[in-house]
């Protein structure tokens, strides 16, 4: 049931148009980050007000909407912004992933492959990659203008000679068609190969009032060196309740004395494997 | 065996019902209702209206009462509220010099036109718990007197500018710049910084203005006037081709009197710091007018001192609490996925420094 107190999908008409403008200038710059006049959302800024004012900009009322977060379709934030679409929109929703046309996503990206005909919808959180080594705004731009990414190398070098490894795991720096450094927002870095996709990536940020995209088929290439390339790691085990042995793996402790459980992160990809007949280890175990 | 963590949504549902059973409280307790809280809480609603950046008494009053007396999940109602609401155009610069003052002081001139206009206010209370308040909510028996400034009042400031000692604030013909409809770029001008600290937590303003009382980017500050009162609000129609009056609000304006050395190509002048705010809210009006001053280091040819009240790309960044509270407080929210990763290197990393200094594992 739609609430008719608001426009369709609550924001208003000039609102939408504005965010489209600057959608569309994302896209014709994929990974630079587009400035917007982000509104205050019904909910908390942090929260994804930056992928709801992007989702809310993008639904036609023939669209279905998919909400996740860690992957989840149940997770409580998931679950109030999907049902701020159904009430602001009445759009229909879905949990599975093949069947939304539109997908709002926080840290990560489906495991199923998307198609020409789906847009995803990031939170993100802070849009600058280099905002932790540069904590000015006013600075950053311009070293996104002069393409100036050396403090970033260095800081990935550091962390090798430091540990071993690259030690960012998650929020893991791209390049973009060989020009902007992209933030692909908190997402394991497993996923990061999975920014190269056939869907439309579109990425809100809204307490930071940026905007940026990944058109379909864009260059995204995870920052490494020759000689330690990008590593998408994951728990070394298969789903415990699927036997998924590709996906990631969300880590739950089931008792006190160190027993854990590893299970798809993504719901809809664990149970769809699960009634095609699929049964990981620790189901097994529990029959 | 684990369970998938399911419920999600009847979990909110419940969460939403006790939510609302504790804002009633006890039920042998009288409901408050939203004209007492406009008010006897005034104040409150005054800053719930400021930072909000919606001057409706009412409105506010509801959202204080919804929040459970959360002056920023009130803030955050309005500011939700607001942006949903059409915006028909821009009304005339307010003239504060017509104010029907309430309250008038200054603290550079002993006794002036217009005079010193204490009005309602807690300066000179002894910070006594009133027990009466508690045994019988009465008015005070003796109705004291309501007398405001009974015309308008000139600005202090323009005394010292008709002797040329103070710096003039000229009004450079642009139109300001709207924080709520395009978002915020830096160099951001004076007329977009004061807007931005009108609307900014009254907690971190003070602490702003406060640093710079303590040595953090100093600007020996005089509060020249601090006026609160009623101002017509007056809107041009387009039909009419005049502006008519429709409506007032209460309005408070401080003016700071700072020092000023002076520069080679300018006598030393005193400047100014200003400070606007919605309702009866001085110290909001004082402390902006302090981060303000602070803030024109810059235009006034004044050191860098690193301060972080002079650092306007910090203040305005970190000011505004319903971007600060919703960041602060999404961290609530799940992140086992990124946590998981991190667990995964940091085993890693642990595997291999143990491997290379096997004793270091004893």
């Amino acid at each position: 049931m739609t609430d008719q107190h608001y426009n369709f999908a609550y924001l208003d008409e000039q609102t939408k148009r504005m965010i489209r403008r600057a959608l569309l200038k994302a896209v014709a710059l994929p990974g630079y980050q587009v400035p917007f006049a982000s509104r205050e959302m019904p909910m908390p800024y942090g929260w994804g007000t930056g992928g709801v004012q992007v989702t809310a900009a993008t639904l036609t009322p023939d669209d279905t909407l998919k909400v996740i977060d860690q992957g989840a379709d149940d997770t409580t934030n998931a679950v109030s912004i999907r049902k701020f679409f159904e009430r602001t929109a009445g759009v229909a929703t879905t949990t599975a992933t093949a069947e939304a046309s539109v997908i709002q996503t926080r840290h990560r990206i489906p495991e199923e492959d998307l198609t020409e005909d789906q847009i995803l919808v990031y939170q993100v959180p802070i849009p600058e990659p280099l905002r932790f080594l540069e904590p000015r705004e006013t600075e950053t731009r311009k070293m996104h203008a002069l393409e100036e990414y050396g403090a970033m190398h260095v800081k990935l070098y550091e962390d090798i000679s430091r540990h071993g490894h690259i030690a960012t795991a998650y929020a893991y720096p791209v390049k973009v068609e060989e020009r902007y450094v992209m933030d692909p927002s908190p997402i394991p870095k497993f996923d990061n190969p999975k920014l190269e996709s056939r869907a439309l990536q579109l990425f809100g940020a809204g307490r930071e009032h940026r905007i940026y995209a990944l058109p379909p088929h864009t260059k995204a290439v995870s920052l490494d060196f020759d000689d330690h390339p990008f590593d998408p790691s994951k728990a070394p085990h298969p789903c415990g309740l699927c036997g998924a042995e590709t996906s990631y793996l969300d880590e739950i402790i089931t008792d006190d004395r160190g027993g854990r459980l590893f299970a798809c992160s993504d719901t809809d990809f664990c149970a769809r494997r699960r009634a095609a007949g699929h049964v990981g280890p620790a189901l097994e175990a529990a029959l | 065996m684990y369970v998938a963590v399911k419920g999600g949504e009847r979990a909110i549902e419940n969460a939403h019902d006790w939510l609302a059973e504790e804002r009633r409280g006890d039920r042998d307790v009288a409901e408050l209702t939203v004209a007492q809280i406009r008010e006897q809480l005034a104040l409150a609603v005054n800053r719930v209206m400021a930072e909000g950046s919606l001057y409706d008494p009412d409105l506010a009053a509801l959202a204080i009462k919804q929040a459970r007396g959360d002056l920023i999940e009130a803030v955050f109602l309005i500011r939700a509220y607001r942006t949903t609401l059409p915006r028909f155009g821009y009304t005339a610069p307010v003239d504060t010099g017509a104010m029907r003052c309430d309250r008038r002081i200054s603290a550079t001139y002993k006794d002036l036109p217009g005079g010193q206009v204490l009005g309602p206010t807690f300066d000179y209370t002894h910070r006594l718990i009133d027990f009466k308040l508690a045994a019988d909510g009465q008015a005070p028996e003796v109705r004291p007197a309501r007398e405001g400034a009974a015309e308008p009042v000139p600005h202090v400031t323009g005394f010292l500018n008709a002797e040329g000692l103070i710096e003039t604030a000229g009004d450079d013909g642009d139109a300001p710049g709207d924080l709520t409809r395009e978002p915020l770029e830096l160099p951001a001008d004076r007329a977009l910084r004061l807007q931005a600290l009108a609307r900014a937590d009254e907690g971190f303003t003070l602490g702003m203005a406060y640093s710079t009382q303590r040595g953090y980017g100093r600007t020996h500050a005089f509060v020249g006037e601090l006026r609160i009162g009623a101002v017509a609000v007056e809107m041009e129609v387009p039909e009419l081709g005049f502006s008519i009056e429709i409506g007032e609000v209460v309005l408070t304006e401080c003016e700071t009197v700072n020092q000023f050395k002076g520069s080679k190509t300018e006598p030393p002048q005193f400047t100014r710091g200003y400070g606007l705010v919605f309702g009866q809210s001085e110290r909001k009006a004082i402390s902006m007018s302090l981060v303000d001053r602070a803030l024109r280091w810059e235009e006034l040819g004044e050191d860098d001192t690193g301060a972080p009240a002079q650092d306007a790309e910090f203040v305005l960044y970190h000011g505004d609490n319903i971007q600060a509270t919703g960041f602060l407080e999404h961290i609530k929210l799940p992140h086992y996925v990124d946590f998981q990763s991190e667990l995964e290197l940091i085993r890693k990393l642990r595997r291999e420094a143990v491997e290379a200094v096997p004793e270091a594992a004893e």
